[in-house]
């Protein structure tokens, strides 16, 4: 079994939502996975109860075969999963290099410099390398906030809503470069979409989440199509994936 | 390179002032490397994001150190005096800091004011350290060699100058490398930091930490300089006074806490000479048009005219 992430029986209620219900659910590293679901499903609870931003009421996490309920999102970045976030979370007074240099230099990549470099090649951020982070447009944070989480050390890479605010004729373009920074990286991606032509082109496999439960499990062109994932996550009228 | 020529320039001062100063000059000076080491201490603590209006509890702390020593081992060296200031502040940094290293913005400012002012309510109570008057202290030597007493002063100043020359060229190197873009991270965003790795914690604890040993140099320093204690110096308003220098001076480099409290401690004399019942009031003026015309401190003079040039 080559499962590098699994949940067993994880369960989170925020007062009386139930945002993670009995979530039995196991990642192997081979296929790019899409969690998709709409607002308040439990996709981001997922993301949160993985890196220990949220600890589960009840179930296990494991990470290459290790519990990680408990640690910390510090920690749990240290043994290699690392997340960007539907809102960049970038240090706005600083330079894009200067923001890439504390990552690697965080991730004690052995040239902090070179590998900040390296990523703002890879990212096609080097025209704006020493702009302000604060001074970007939505897409480039967005680039820079996955190319931070990217850094040497991360082998799972979890990034919430990655095409969330951008144009639409930018988020192919934006997808395009982070799944080929990932692949090149050797590093395994599980990400939130809400567009579902995204989720058509880059996922491996969707799982659908539905009032914190999961609704459906497989390849896009099965999952998208079935009738509760219609009606609960998609919404009726649009027939997306038919690819 | 620019360090280098600072440092060689500082030097120089120190010792022409050691030299030839007259003795009030001498102890201005003193007053001033005092304050400023504090100062620069505050500015390590503000790269983070962090205001402490309690650094008088570390300056106290360093000033009652260094007097204890004199006053009740009948220790005389100015050198141990220093040490002993900027360890028992160090020291209770580390465990105050176990604490405050978790608070952010007012509540980590309100509880270093908080604690500073526990010490000056202990100060102020204990009469075996002379309650509200304090008391004496008197250094006589530096690392064992006795001085005359007129050279006194004179050795102190330039012996805790040069010491601030260190402190300040090795605060400059650690904040122009890799903790200082984590420091100024930390104030931008600290769920990133986190989310990279890093403990925020840690780094707020170790800025506290140096910015407590500083604090408590200073204090050794000025109790030095003036050759007595009193609680006046963990009171809030010293804690005030190092942040008022800290925003006169700005935050661009590592000289401006110096300049900034030369400029305060000159700014303060002469107002007291000339207009002794409303001197305060002439510091607060001096604060408002800095404010309102220089937002980014006096230094920010030195820039406008490199940039002109």
């Amino acid at each position: 079994m080559s499962a590098m992430l699994a949940a067993e029986g994880l369960t989170k209620n925020f007062g009386a939502v139930t945002a993670a219900a009995d979530i039995t659910l196991s990642f192997d590293a081979d296929t790019v996975a899409s969690l998709i679901g709409a607002n308040g499903a439990g996709k981001t609870t997922f993301l949160n109860m993985v890196t220990g931003y949220l600890k589960p009421d009840s179930g296990r996490i494991l990470f290459g075969g290790r519990n990680i309920v408990g640690l910390d999102p510090r920690q749990v970045t240290k043994l290699g999963i690392s997340r960007s976030f539907q809102i960049p979370q970038l240090f706005s007074s600083l330079s894009v290099r200067d923001n890439l240099l504390i990552a690697e230099s965080v991730a004690a990549a052995s040239d902090p410099r070179s590998a900040a470099n390296a990523a703002l090649a890879r990212f096609g951020l080097e025209p704006y390398a020493s702009r302000l982070a604060g001074s970007l447009s939505e897409g480039i944070r967005k680039l820079l906030d996955v190319a931070m989480a990217l850094s040497s050390r991360s082998k799972l890479l979890l990034l919430d809503e990655p095409t969330s605010g951008v144009s639409a004729d930018e988020k192919f373009g934006i997808m395009d470069v982070v799944m080929g920074a990932a692949r090149d990286a050797g590093v395994r991606v599980i990400f939130v979409e809400h567009d579902m032509d995204i989720v058509a082109r880059f996922a491996g496999r969707v799982v659908a989440f539905y009032e914190g439960g999961i609704i459906g499990d497989g390849p896009p062109q099965t999952v998208l199509r079935m009738k509760d994932v219609r009606r609960y996550v998609i919404g009726e009228e649009a027939p997306h994936a038919q690819a | 390179m620019r360090a280098v020529a600072g440092t060689v320039v500082a030097l120089v001062m120190l010792g022409g002032l050691s030299y030839s100063a007259p003795q009030w000059l001498v102890f201005m000076a003193m007053l001033v490397l005092a304050k400023g080491i504090v100062v620069l201490g505050l500015l390590v603590l503000m790269r983070t994001g962090l205001v402490s209006f309690g650094q008088g509890l570390y300056f106290g702390i360093g000033a009652y150190a260094a007097a204890l020593l004199s006053h009740h081992w009948y220790i005389g060296d100015a050198a141990a005096m220093l040490l002993a200031g900027a360890l028992a502040a160090g020291l209770t940094a580390s465990i105050l800091g176990l604490l405050l290293a978790g608070y952010r913005d007012i509540f980590f400012a309100m509880l270093s004011l908080a604690f500073s002012m526990i010490l000056y309510g202990m100060l102020v109570k204990s009469a075996a350290l002379g309650s509200t008057d304090g008391f004496n202290l008197h250094a006589r030597a530096f690392l064992g060699f006795v001085l005359a007493p007129d050279a006194e002063r004179r050795v102190f100043l330039f012996a805790g100058g040069v010491c601030v020359v260190v402190g300040s060229l090795l605060v400059h190197t650690l904040m122009a490398g890799h903790w200082g873009r984590l420091a100024t991270a930390i104030r931008d965003n600290e769920l990133r930091v986190s989310y990279l790795g890093a403990s925020p914690y840690r780094v707020v604890y170790l800025n506290y930490l140096i910015a407590g040993g500083l604090a408590g140099f200073g204090g050794a320093l000025a109790a030095l300089a003036v050759g007595h204690v009193d609680p006046e110096t963990a009171y809030w308003t010293t804690s005030g006074e190092f942040v008022f220098i800290a925003i006169l001076g700005g935050t661009q480099s590592i000289l401006v806490p110096y300049v900034a409290a030369a400029f305060f401690e000159a700014l303060r004399t002469i107002a007291s000479q000339y207009a002794p019942n409303v001197w305060q009031m002439s510091l607060g003026v001096a604060m408002l048009a800095i404010i309102m015309f220089l937002p980014a401190g006096l230094w920010s003079l030195a820039q406008r005219r490199r940039r002109s040039a």
